[in-house]
């Protein structure tokens, strides 16, 4: 697994708010180490569930050793909250906050440059390691632990992957969603980086969408340097060009970033892909049992 | 967001980039009245329409007096352009930009947009001003030159020289230029835009640099702090089914097949569109529902996709992960008590309580057609449109 697992302890920020509480609940069900929450103004305070509240991410860290944060902070103050995650040198910030201004990330990506801080995010479901911990809004019960990593634009075509794969006997090692956003934390070839020195991780599975030319990226490193099987899917072959497919970072804009590219791309450089999303457990099965 | 070229020279006026003079007119009337009040004997009558390649379509005239302006007024408006970025259907022009005639001696390329790999805005200009810009970038990429803005900088004078002397400025013009890009970052970086281009960007006989044309574009995320640009919002510009959905808070795009679709998720529903395809149907939309599917979201859901007539069957593919399908699925069966949807309709529940939400629809007086998989989805919907 990559990114977390059991020693992970979480911080949440915008814990007190809607999303953040009933998906903190949900975590900690999961059997996350949710260590502390913040929201400015309410620290000193608990949750119904008894997690300390502090009103700074680097009160909170040097309280419980929190080392992962996860953002659930309404838009026009994520960008600042991703920030303070930064300052307070945790090693991993996960945004889940989706509809965040490109202005404001653009100056975000500036601020982490040299940090320690990685980010996964924004626009994503999160990071889950079936069995030792989920941070995010995933539904938990529908992975199983594993030896196949998941790297996605997508969130929901996510979940339709892993239930592919799950209900096939192929569980996971680490499913990650990077986020629709133009500007995101991780690329694809960030982590397959780590999925390639991962020893518990056999194979990947690789969910594209529209947009940008991350997945073209990412074929042309892949082929050089990753030693693990590859299966992926790139969605919005119908998708028109010019307009913005729900996520910020889904649009071909002039020219660029069309399904066809991509899918030319990830050929090219000998990885399998699926043509339906219906087909990418199958896949993934033929080439696990090659 | 996308706004029209007299509303970005708005802009550009406010912030001090050199427009042509001008005004906008909704009738043939106002464009005379524009015409005069100009201090020219030529002028450019221009449609307004939220897209390119409208010179080629007849969209853009140059009159030689009041006369002509009046003529080409009557002729433009109401007149439905199609251009390359239009689609075949075409857009009506309702409004029109009425210049001055400027003495071009120069056509240039300038645009700033977001540069997705550095995470930073770019600065671009070409001297192939006047082509596709897409084409040049295609063929000759050599021919854009670029500059990354470094965030919190901001543009750099030695950036905006560079910039300048590489389109071939000389003497006063590059100082010109310098001014022009410091004022056009500006307008950008004030105004949270994700797209400025100015194609042509000229040098005229007396040797000013000017946007001869302007097109901006907005980040959707950022306009909740930009009311004032908001305001610039075209309706009318907008396929009516999308406005209808945004209100809504629903994420519709209305394309051409005849397969309705509702997903919840973005990705998942760019996946079923695709695999509606792939099983050899078109799809009619794509509309993500997002993460809560109560009753109200699908009933909203069904009249949007319903106010398609080309919609012959609808699938619904809903993944529960923290939504319950059973939940879903008694929101499926409320929100046929209020919409009508006389189609056949197929429906895949996968995730969480999806058996529930299966015997739900199955026990219901309703006529479903139920599928498990996605596969399965896509072949039942496309089957039904071949009855």
């Amino acid at each position: 697994m990559i990114l977390v697992n059991n020693d992970t302890k979480l911080v949440v920020q915008g814990i007190t708010g809607g999303e953040g509480s009933f998906h903190t609940a949900k975590m900690l069900e999961y059997g996350t180490q949710v260590v502390a929450g913040v929201t400015p103004g309410k620290g000193g305070q608990k949750t119904e569930a008894g997690i300390p509240i502090f009103n700074t991410v680097k009160e909170a860290r040097d309280a419980t050793q929190a080392n992962t944060s996860v953002i659930f902070v309404p838009p026009p103050f994520a960008a600042d909250a991703i920030m303070e995650a930064v300052d307070a040198e945790l090693d991993l910030v996960i945004c889940i906050t989706e509809g965040i201004p490109t202005s404001d990330m653009v100056k975000v990506h500036e601020y982490m440059a040299g940090k320690k801080t990685r980010m996964v995010g924004p626009n994503c479901p999160g990071v889950i390691s079936p069995g030792a911990a989920k941070i995010g809004i995933m539904p938990g019960f529908i992975h199983q632990q594993g030896k196949v990593g998941v790297i996605s634009r997508s969130g929901t075509l996510t979940y339709e992957a892993v239930h592919q794969l799950s209900s096939r006997g192929i569980g996971q090692s680490t499913c990650i969603g990077i986020g629709g956003d133009p500007i995101i934390g991780s690329n694809f070839i960030d982590l397959l980086t780590l999925f390639n020195e991962d020893e518990g991780t056999d194979a990947v599975v690789m969910i594209g969408e529209i947009g940008g030319t991350a997945e073209e990226e990412a074929a042309a490193w892949a082929q050089k340097n990753f030693t693990k099987p590859i299966v992926a899917f790139i969605a919005g072959t119908t998708a028109p060009p010019g307009r913005r497919m729900g996520h910020a970072g889904a649009i071909i804009s002039g020219g660029k970033g069309t399904a066809s590219d991509k899918i030319a791309a990830l050929k090219a450089a000998g990885i399998a892909v699926s043509e339906s999303p219906a087909g990418i457990g199958e896949l993934m099965e033929a080439i696990l049992n090659k | 967001m996308n706004i029209h070229e007299y509303q970005a020279k708005e802009i550009f006026r406010k912030y001090n980039v050199p427009v042509p003079n001008g005004g906008v007119a909704f009738s043939a009337e106002e464009a005379l009245s524009v015409a005069k009040s100009l201090d020219s004997n030529i002028f450019v009558v221009k449609a307004q329409i939220h897209a390119g390649g409208r010179g080629k379509a007849g969209g853009v005239k140059i009159a030689k007096n009041l006369d002509e302006v009046t003529l080409y007024a009557n002729e433009i408006l109401g007149k439905t352009l199609v251009t390359h970025q239009t689609g075949p259907a075409g857009k009506k022009v309702g409004r029109l930009l009425i210049e001055e005639g400027i003495d071009i001696a120069r056509e240039l390329y300038m645009g700033i947009v977001l540069d997705r790999q550095t995470g930073q805005f770019v600065f671009m200009v070409s001297v192939e001003g006047g082509m596709e810009i897409e084409k040049v970038a295609a063929e000759s990429p050599e021919k854009i030159i670029k500059e990354w803005i470094e965030p919190g900088l901001g543009l750099q004078a030695f950036q905006a020289r560079k910039l300048a002397y590489a389109l071939g400025l000389e003497g006063v013009q590059v100082k010109q230029a310098v001014k022009f890009m410091f004022a056009l970052w500006n307008a950008f970086n004030a105004s949270d835009a994700s797209l400025v281009e100015i194609n042509p960007l000229v040098v005229t006989g007396s040797g000013d640099v000017m946007a001869l044309d302007a097109k901006m574009n907005f980040d959707d995320n950022a306009l909740y702090r930009h009311k004032d640009i908001l305001e610039y919002r075209d309706l009318s510009e907008e396929e009516p089914s999308e406005v209808e959905a945004s209100k809504y808070n629903l994420n519709y795009i209305k394309l051409d097949g005849n397969v309705g679709c509702m997903v919840n998720g973005a990705g998942l529903a760019m996946g079923t569109m695709d695999i509606i395809k792939l099983y050899g149907g078109e799809p009619a939309n794509f509309l993500d529902v997002g993460g809560v599917a109560n009753p109200e979201t699908v009933a909203n859901g069904f009249r949007i996709i319903m106010s398609d007539p080309n919609v012959k069957a609808v699938l619904i593919n809903i993944f529960g992960g923290i939504v319950r399908c059973d939940r879903v699925a008694m929101g499926i069966i409320q929100a046929l008590e209020q919409v009508k949807v006389d189609v056949p309709l197929v429906v895949r529940l996968a995730g969480t309580n999806a058996g529930e939400g299966a015997k739900l629809l199955a026990d219901s007086d309703m006529d479903f057609i139920v599928a498990t998989s996605l596969a399965e989805a896509a072949e039942k919907v496309t089957a039904a449109i071949k009855e």
